[in-house]
């Protein structure tokens, strides 16, 4: 089966923002990006991209022709989207178990568990 | 049957019309060719044999495909003793955490009890249709989303089973009000369970707590009212269902069990005993309320510390509760019941008629009228 796995970060300190990373025990910042490490050489998961911030986002859209634009993410700053990966796994429980493994998940955000279309 | 069969093909719509197939040719031809030696494998074979054709015929199904390569068996190459159970696999499916939990509960029933459609919608006062899209859904998510088709492994089968359990409890609870039929349906869904996983004490606990509970449906209400346990017409209650519960409830107590449904069992069967133990029944409430934390829990238990004779500890607790309870009928009925026992009747006058504000079932506001009356 495969997956792709959506981490929102929600209220997850990240290096963007200093003051919630500052408040991370020492031990937490350095599991951080031993974690995302770790998950990134498990067997099955191919790596996506560390994007920036949602506030960097631009929104666009084309109605009538005309080509739209707006400042920041297509839902709200708090639910956008921080990063993703892809994910070749047996089942669904094996795919919930690597992302429960998924540090933005234990820190304020969440993981959304999507399969893809096969054809 | 079913079970065995969605095992084999993996796939729930194509397992139930390849049974339902089954099922009408053995009507046609069983009358007249007389009933096989061994039913179930035949119809398990017919029912294969049809879904392969079924699949041959309509190749872009994606399914279970080396089924495909599978030649037609005939019921005597099929070891009809080797056909696996599987609806162990089947409920743990059915009972996914990733489904909501309004699925699970859907797809239990229509799966493993056998109900239909119309027969969920109206035990949960939906329409039909609704609960059609609710069941299409949840299975359209069990195949897109990989949900295995398995008993969960060691690490994750603690939390599973009590998700199962839960279903079941809930299934339970909605019939306990006076859909009779639905308890019924959950007491054949725990003694399955307690069948298929025999040594896990919650497992047995739930079931003998059902067990009791049910026992006494034919003595809850009268005349349209209420009536209260200890008021009660004894003779009513199933005395060998009880006994069968007690003899689950010990099997899971020396097991070891001391998990919530045990606990709730063990307060099951100390209120149907002779003379009720109403000082342990206050200290198995408050164990039960650690546990939980539900103030409802805490609400049975002031009843039970009142019942032991300390009113006034009890009328404590329950005004300690008046916040978090204070739009819940039974809070104001209990309260007014111990203001009424400490002669305080002004204030249970007005509990009462706080109560009948909240009241919903005409059972339990029959009752509470009767008691402002008696006043």
């Amino acid at each position: 089966m495969k997956y792709m796995l959506l981490i929102q970060h929600g209220d997850t300190p990240t290096p963007n923002t200093p003051d919630a990373w500052a408040r991370l025990s020492d031990e937490e910042k350095q599991a951080i990006p031993r974690d995302y490490q770790a998950i990134n050489q498990t067997a099955g998961v191919i790596p996506g991209f560390w994007m920036q911030p949602p506030e960097t986002a631009t929104t666009v859209r084309v109605e009538d022709g005309r080509t739209l634009t707006t400042d920041g993410p297509f839902v709200a700053v708090k639910e956008a989207l921080g990063g993703y990966l892809f994910l070749e796994a047996d089942d669904l429980d094996a795919a919930i178990e690597l992302a429960s493994r998924i540090p933005a998940a234990r820190l304020g955000g969440a993981v959304e568990v999507r399969p893809l279309v096969e054809y | 049957m079913l079970a065995a069969l969605v095992g084999l093909l993996g796939d729930f719509d194509l397992a139930e019309e390849a049974a339902q197939e089954a099922f009408a040719i053995a009507a046609a031809r069983w009358p007249r060719d007389g009933t096989p030696a061994n039913p179930r494998a035949w119809l398990v074979t017919t029912a294969r044999n049809r879904a392969i054709d079924r699949l041959r015929r309509d190749r872009t199904l994606v399914s279970k495909t080396q089924l495909l390569d599978a030649p037609t068996a005939t019921e005597d190459e099929v070891d009809w003793t080797a056909i696996p159970d599987e609806r162990l696999e089947l409920i743990f499916t059915c009972c996914h955490p990733s489904l909501a939990l309004d699925a699970q509960v859907a797809l239990t029933l229509r799966a493993l009890g056998g109900l239909q459609t119309e027969e969920i919608a109206r035990a949960f006062l939906v329409p039909t249709e609704t609960m059609a899209k609710r069941l299409v859904r949840a299975k359209r998510k069990i195949k897109a989303a990989g949900i295995p088709f398995r008993v969960p492994p060691e690490y994750l089968l603690p939390e599973r089973l009590a998700a199962v359990l839960a279903v079941v409890y809930l299934i339970f609870n909605e019939g306990y009000g006076g859909r009779g039929d639905l308890a019924t349906e959950a007491i054949r869904l725990g003694r399955a369970l307690s069948e298929l996983v025999p040594d896990e004490p919650e497992v047995l606990g739930l079931l003998a707590l059902m067990l009791i509970n049910d026992a006494r449906r034919e003595a809850r209400f009268a005349d349209g009212a209420i009536v209260l346990l200890a008021d009660q017409d004894r003779s009513l209650w199933d005395a060998s269902q009880i006994k069968t519960g007690r003899a689950l409830l010990a099997r899971a107590l020396r097991r070891g069990g001391y998990g919530r449904y045990v606990l709730e069992a063990e307060i099951a069967a100390a209120h149907v005993a002779e003379d009720a133990d109403w000082s342990r029944l206050a200290v198995l409430y408050e164990e039960l309320w650690r546990r939980t934390g539900s103030p409802v829990i805490r609400l049975n238990q002031a009843a039970a510390v009142a019942e032991a004779g300390d009113v006034e500890a009890a009328l404590a607790v329950v005004e300690s509760l008046r916040p978090e309870l204070n739009g819940y009928h039974y809070l104001h009925a209990t309260h007014a019941d111990l203001l009424r026992r400490v002669d305080r009747r002004d204030d249970a006058r007005d509990a009462y008629t706080r109560a009948l504000e909240l009241v919903h079932a005409d059972a339990e506001r029959r009752f509470l009228e009767e008691r402002l009356a008696a006043l």
